[in-house]
């Protein structure tokens, strides 16, 4: 790796930190990061996926003493990072199909064994469309095989790259191309949803975790602690989409922390089966707030104004809240941000 | 259209009875005893109890034709039950054989009307299950039926069938097969000369 | 060593002297007998360094195939049919990443109406994927194919499909020599990629090409596929050389070089259609069978010149283009150009009806006395066609296939 590394030093919890101690900081604040998705590569500007796919795959580099194969469903990630004859990855990467990353992943992986190469790591990805949909069913027989695959789902909430189609991950009431902001049910269906997450678990898999874009030290250690292990582990990454939700490119990150506080995107992680760790809200955060900011749910608000609708997703939120504990009752605090600000 | 070097049986029976197996290892007999062999079943639904057959051709020469056998030499009937579900006797040559699995005599089948045209002294039966029952344990009568082939036709010899059967299966279990085959043998050819002697041939 | 054993065993027994590194199937009727016996070798440890993985499903199998060859490893598979259909995406995928994959297809017939029996529709569906596609003879010519197949993928980076027709040939039991390790290692050297997925030497493989650079991509994989017209035959030759069998190549010549009429088909048919000819040959009749083995890349000219002295050419083969007519017809028209020679088309044995040596010997007489079409079926029963068609005449509403045309039924429209 010749070319210097850029990074950018902010606050006390993002990239650099260089007051924190050695053990504590980022791989990405190293200068000696395996850049394994380099720049130049034709993401939008505040893509959430070009910003997690960069933090996971170094961290899994680290891990593995630089020894990863990526294989790729198509989708965002894919199409901007190899636009031909250029590419972006400085690792070995392979991009067969939407559906099939993770059964591929498991012939790399198998290759691997047959060779002896067991310092060789599989690392399959694909945004929540190759995950949830379309490569579900692979997904499914990776996971029951136990195939010694780490499977990340960079989840955006739709086919962002087709144009912004609902997918299964798409969440109730969010406008799509295929579930428009129109009639007595605007956008997108209350259904059951698929939640992959706890899919991946009742798979009794050795891990699973959700993780945000918000929170890097977090995200990193899922994926360490995903490497030190065997067999099959799924990580499940929110990538806040500019063009998709109609936001701000600078919100991304933004965004992904309100997701968490909302309660609408739990944190956890599980072994075998089991929750083992959730990630408490710092500040219990009305849904609105995380909406509003989305063009998505713009439909929610102003002339035609839903509120019962932003109460039906507050329902979801607090559901999850519930369901996994992330209201630590000794830490919690319920007073509005602007009061706390003061 | 008949090639006078090859042999063609066909076996039916219902499945779970062994009629693949039959034809399989009637082939292997025949390989051992240097002769070209060619086996395969009629693909039907395969589910307990539904009528199969299954094919066995023998030759001095490469066997080239994949066909069903649709004018057999000999006709192995594993289940007398079939004769009024199954054209048993399509095609049979003049100087066709007929095995048929019962404990009861040839005569005593009915079937009188489908064999008109053969010869009388090549149609036997034999008590292939009975005899299964004894030696094995369990109505399995295809590698007796076997053996009375062996001794019926004379195409293949109870020792090619013999070794064919320990090829097959573990050394217990080939032992009793073994035992009912040659049983079945000596049956069929007690039978074949009591009818031979009778016949006013 | 010559065994009598049933077609799959002996393909499973030749797959694994191939030393396979990874072997991933998904269950179809009839290619379950070959995965099952190459799936105890690697239980056992008789066939070792090897993985083994069962897949949820075709698609899946041919992408773990992708995947194992893209990172070095020998791989193989099979399937049919239906199989073949649900992993159509991955098998196109697999031929333009140029991966060495070798497949057996163990041909059947596609639904709808769903039919487990032989007939060669599920090749004919995937012949543009870029695969090379051989056809084998007899169960013999289906072992041997494997290692000239893994040879080929090999030397040239294009996937292999070895047909060989289901049940048919895949549970028939019969003579089979079977090669002995040593031999299959002299004629299959160990697979070294030039280029994989290697942590040492990292490129990225499958990347998006625009319309500025696809046409030259395609072509390219046309080309290798030329030279696989070229590489057959050594390939074959070679094998004659270590073996003494005539396996492979790109086709197989019985009786045609003084013929008037010859038939060109393709599989197993093969076997039934030399008796045939020479049965019409004893009459007097000048007559032959022009086996063609590789169907993909179609060898036109290997073709034309074999039919060079023939007046009618009749293509008998297993399937068809519905509304059109024969697949490997329209191939062998093409091949003639110019040639005044008389192509009959006649479609046969679909969806596992028997070919018959009568139905046979009656085809020639009708070609002989000139009374066959330019594209007819083989033991049509036009009975229940014709009753069938009544029932519908007049019907105004349309409604799929829901009972079986030889059943009566009154047709209220």
């Amino acid at each position: 790796m010749s070319e210097p590394v850029r990074f950018y030093q902010v606050g006390s919890f993002a990239v650099g930190n260089r007051l924190a101690r050695a053990e504590d900081r980022t791989v990405q604040s190293c200068p000696d990061r395996a850049n394994a998705i380099d720049s130049g590569h034709r993401a939008c500007q505040g893509c959430g996926e070009a910003l997690g796919a960069r933090y996971a795959l170094d961290a899994a580099m680290r891990a593995a003493n630089g020894k990863v194969v990526v294989v790729n469903a198509t989708g965002c990630l894919e199409v901007f990072s190899t636009p031909y004859p250029e590419t972006s990855w400085r690792v070995p990467w392979l991009h067969s199909l939407f559906g099939n990353a993770p059964a591929v992943a498991t012939g790399v992986a198998a290759a691997q064994r047959v060779k002896g190469r067991f310092d060789v790591r599989v690392v399959a990805q694909a945004g929540d469309g190759g995950t949830v949909d379309i490569g579900f069913g692979c997904l499914s027989g990776m996971f029951e095989r136990n195939d010694d695959v780490l499977f990340i789902c960079y989840d955006n909430e739709g086919y962002m790259n087709t144009g912004v189609q609902r997918s299964a991950a798409t969440p109730p009431a969010a406008r799509t191309a295929t579930t428009q902001a129109l009639g007595m049910s605007p956008g997108n269906v209350f259904g059951q949803g698929k939640d992959l997450p706890r899919i991946a678990v009742a798979h009794d898999i050795p891990y699973v975790a959700t993780a945000t874009v918000a929170d890097l030290h977090d995200l990193e250690r899922k994926v360490e602690h995903a490497m030190s292990l065997h067999g099959a582990r799924y990580i499940h990454v929110l990538v806040p989409c500019p063009l998709g939700w109609g936001s701000e490119s600078r919100e991304t990150i933004h965004l992904a922390r309100l997701a968490k506080e909302t309660g609408l995107f739990p944190v956890f992680e599980a072994e075998r089966g089991v929750v083992t760790a959730v990630s408490p809200l710092r500040r219990r955060t009305p849904v609105e707030e995380y909406l509003k900011l989305q063009k998505r749910y713009a439909h929610l608000f102003g002339a035609h104004a839903r509120p019962d609708i932003v109460e039906r997703l507050q329902r979801i939120a607090d559901d999850n809240i519930e369901r996994y504990g992330l209201v630590d009752d000794e830490t919690r605090d319920d007073r509005p941000l602007a009061e706390v600000a003061t | 259209m008949s090639d006078a070097t090859v042999f063609e049986v066909r076996i039916h029976g219902r499945g779970g009875q062994g009629v693949v197996t039959a034809a399989e290892l009637l082939s292997v007999a025949a390989f051992d005893e240097g002769r070209h062999a060619q086996a395969f079943p009629s693909f039907g639904s395969e589910r307990t109890g539904a009528p199969v057959v299954s094919y066995c051709r023998f030759s001095d020469r490469e066997i080239r034709t994949r066909e069903p056998i649709a004018e057999p030499d000999a006709v192995v009937i594993q289940d007398a039950t079939l004769v009024h579900q199954v054209d048993l006797f399509a095609g049979l040559t003049a100087d066709g054989y007929v095995l048929v699995n019962t404990s009861r005599r040839f005569d005593e089948l009915g079937l009188d009307e489908y064999v008109l045209d053969l010869r009388p002294e090549r149609l036997v039966t034999c008590p292939a299950t009975e005899l299964a029952l004894e030696h094995l344990g369990r109505p399995l009568p295809n590698a007796a039926l076997l053996g009375g082939f062996a001794a019926l036709t004379g195409q293949v010899s109870l020792g090619a069938i013999s070794r064919a059967i320990e090829e097959r299966f573990d050394a217990g279990v080939a032992r009793r097969n073994v035992a009912a085959a040659t049983a079945a043998y000596e049956y069929v050819l007690h039978e074949s000369e009591r009818m031979i002697g009778a016949s006013p041939d | 060593m010559l065994r009598q054993i049933e077609g799959s065993q002996a393909v499973a027994e030749t797959v694994a002297l191939c030393r396979p590194e990874v072997v991933c199937a998904y269950p179809i009727s009839p290619q379950t007998h070959i995965i099952e016996a190459v799936g105890a070798k690697v239980k056992s440890g008789e066939l070792t360094p090897c993985e083994f993985i069962n897949v949820e499903s075709e698609f899946a199998a041919m992408s773990v195939s992708i995947g194992a060859s893209a990172a070095g490893a020998r791989t193989y598979t099979a399937t049919a049919s239906q199989g073949l259909l649900f992993m159509s995406e991955a098998v196109y995928n697999a031929a333009g990443l140029g991966l060495p994959i070798v497949m057996t297809l163990a041909n059947r017939a596609i639904g709808a109406p769903i039919n487990i029996w032989n007939d060669h529709s599920d090749a004919m569906a995937l012949r543009d994927a870029g695969w090379i596609q051989l056809f084998a003879e007899t169960n013999q010519e289906a072992a041997d194919l494997h290692v000239q197949a893994f040879r080929l993928a090999e030397e040239l980076s294009v996937p292999v499909m070895v047909c060989m027709d289901g049940f048919i040939l895949t549970h028939a039991v019969e003579g089979v020599d079977l090669l002995d390790q040593a031999t299959v290692d002299r004629l299959l050297p160990p697979y070294e990629p030039r280029q994989f997925l290697n942590v040492d030497d990292p490129v990225s493989i499958g990347a998006m090409v625009g319309p500025e650079a696809f046409e030259e991509v395609r072509y390219l994989a046309h080309l290798r596929l030329l030279d696989a017209l070229e590489r057959i035959p050594v390939i074959a030759e070679q094998f004659h050389e270590a073996t003494g069998r005539n396996s492979g190549g790109l086709m197989h010549a019985y009786r045609t070089s003084d013929a008037d009429t010859v038939i060109v088909a393709m599989g197993s048919v093969l076997g039934t259609i030399k008796d045939v000819v020479d049965q019409r040959r004893d009459s007097g009749e000048r007559v032959g069978v022009l086996g063609v083995t590789t169907f993909r890349p179609f060898p036109a000219a290997a073709l034309s010149t074999a039919l060079a002295g023939a007046h009618t050419v009749v293509v008998l083969e297993k399937a068809f283009n519905a509304g059109g007519g024969g697949v490997l017809a329209a191939d062998v028209t093409l091949a003639l150009g110019d040639r005044s020679v008389d192509v009959l088309s006649v479609v046969a044995g679909l969806g596992g009806r028997p070919v018959t040596r009568q139905s046979l010997d009656d085809l020639l007489d009708r070609v002989a006395g000139g009374t066959i079409g330019g594209f007819s079926f083989l033991d049509l029963d036009l009975g229940v066609v014709e009753r069938e068609r009544a029932s519908l005449a007049g019907a105004r509403r349309p409604a799929p296939l829901a009972a079986t045309p030889s059943s009566d039924r009154a047709e209220a429209s």
